[in-house]
């Protein structure tokens, strides 16, 4: 018996991987060419699995931005937002998502995972519920354990389901808490966030949409599914992430909530890190408002979304339910997904390998994602690879 | 409210289909380790509970789950 026993499924994992030569969650990006292309195990790809959505990674504002905070502010804040690590920019961003959000409170967190593991495990606590839905991320399921709370799940994008849960906490639906996410990271589709509202209605509760993954996606200025659905209203607390569409590292959450304030100086994952670095903030800054200026950024993510989605979907590929962003290719085998995703790096597509139980069945993804800075002819070279490497399967 | 018996028949029932061939199902069964049932086959196991006694099982009572007694006994201190 040893402390390392439990870790030999990765360990017998990862030798079947170096027997067969490859090492998919070990890929190293060696050079960035630009925001679609890179040099990634020594190919030459076309960076189909990055969270790079509006493409701002480049971005010479972004940039000038960034380079100009380090001069001004040094490198790193060294200290946490509740001591020494909020500088005069901290604050504006704050400012910045509450207008953007159009919500009265804002925070902001070092990382997107610190962000909704915060909020998950400080907003309940022990004699509280939460009810979040299934296929919720790893950072809002480590969140929920850690409140103390009684968790109960509600099968994935079920808000019927939704409706008996919180049927059955009768009186205690006065201190619940309910999580989902806009768009889901793995799959892609979109929470029936009308449905889910309309539920919350009917029995209260509070309601917190991680819109990760929609920022700048949906809704007419771009802030999620709750604003495409039109039911901002009926959510107390939106979190989500600058490592996607706004191109950093960090994250937020924006409520209308007087009491965020106080829930602020409670969440252990705020406190406890240093803030985010001038540059990161300053380049986020200047992606929440080009994300704003810039509509048209939007429209190319979603016609690229469309043209791989179609793409893949004539190749008779299984591709996931609903045409987004993000775009799961599901392969039964994992040997073969393994094998996919290593010929499709080979022709110069680098996409996400996906394998249980990051997916959300037993079943292996090759999850793709577009972004604005893709252009048509990459996208169809995209789909051409997948087409030489199914080919060469049959 | 279901009783301990009740909830114990209900168990088998479900797991009958989906465990490996060969093995007598009991109350001392390890779910994970001697049913081999995945991460995913023990959600859909609470799920079918949940559906058939219309009651919601909140997650913090799986790590205390070893066998199928574990789980009938939780399932019976939560309806009490």
């Amino acid at each position: 018996m040893s402390l390392f026993d439990k870790f030999q499924p990765i360990v017998d994992i990862r030798s079947d991987l170096q027997a067969l030569g490859i090492m998919p969650f070990g890929a190293v990006t060696e050079k960035i060419l630009s925001s679609t292309e890179a040099i990634v195990n020594g190919h030459q790809v076309i960076l189909a699995g990055t969270n790079n959505y509006l493409g701002l990674t480049f971005d010479p504002e972004c940039i000038a931005a960034a380079k100009q905070a380090i001069e001004d502010f040094g490198t790193g804040t060294t200290g946490s937002r509740m001591a020494n690590g909020t500088f005069a920019d901290h604050i504006r961003l704050e400012q910045e998502l509450a207008s953007y959000f159009e919500r009265k409170y804002a925070i902001v967190f070092s990382t997107g995972y610190a962000a909704t593991m915060g909020m998950g495990s400080t907003l309940a606590g022990p004699g509280d519920v939460i009810v979040l839905d299934a296929d919720s991320h790893a950072s809002i399921y480590d969140g929920v354990r850690l409140s103390g709370a009684d968790i109960i799940r509600f099968r994935h994008n079920d808000a019927a389901d939704l409706d008996k849960r919180l049927r059955r906490l009768g009186d205690r639906i006065s201190n619940t808490l309910i999580i989902v996410e806009g768009i889901y990271s793995m799959m892609g589709d979109q929470a029936p966030l009308a449905d889910i509202a309309e539920v919350k209605r009917k029995y209260g509760g509070m309601l917190l949409v991680d819109e990760a993954h929609s920022l700048g996606m949906l809704g007419e200025h771009g802030r999620g599914v709750a604003e495409a659905a039109g039911v901002e209203d009926d959510v107390d607390f939106v979190v989500g992430t600058f490592s996607k569409s706004l191109s950093a590292i960090g994250g937020y959450c924006v409520s209308n909530h007087a009491e965020l304030e106080a829930v602020r100086f409670a969440i252990r994952s705020y406190i406890f890190t240093a803030s985010p670095s001038p540059s990161v903030i300053a380049s986020t800054r200047v992606a929440l408002r080009l994300m704003q200026e810039r509509p048209e950024l939007r429209e190319r993510l979603w016609e690229n979304a469309h043209r791989l989605y179609d793409g893949l979907q004539q190749l008779g590929l299984q591709v996931s339910p609903q045409v987004s962003p993000v775009i799961a290719v599901t392969i039964k085998e994992r040997n073969q997904a393994i094998d996919w995703w290593n010929q499709l790096m080979q022709r110069g597509a680098y996409v996400n390998l996906v394998m249980p139980p990051a997916s959300p069945t037993d079943d292996s993804l090759l999850r793709c994602s577009v972004s604005a800075a893709h252009s048509p002819e990459q996208i169809d070279r995209i789909v051409e690879a997948f087409a030489a490497v199914k080919n060469s399967s049959n | 409210m279901p009783d301990y018996n009740e909830f114990l028949a209900r168990i088998f029932e479900i797991l009958k289909p989906v465990a490996k061939q060969g093995i007598i199902l009991n109350e001392e069964s390890e779910l994970v380790t001697e049913l081999c049932l995945t991460s995913l086959q023990v959600m859909e196991l609470i799920e079918q509970i949940e559906d058939h006694f219309d009651m919601s099982i909140p997650l913090n009572i799986l790590p205390d789950i070893r066998t199928v007694h574990d789980l009938a006994l939780q399932l019976e201190k939560l309806s009490s």
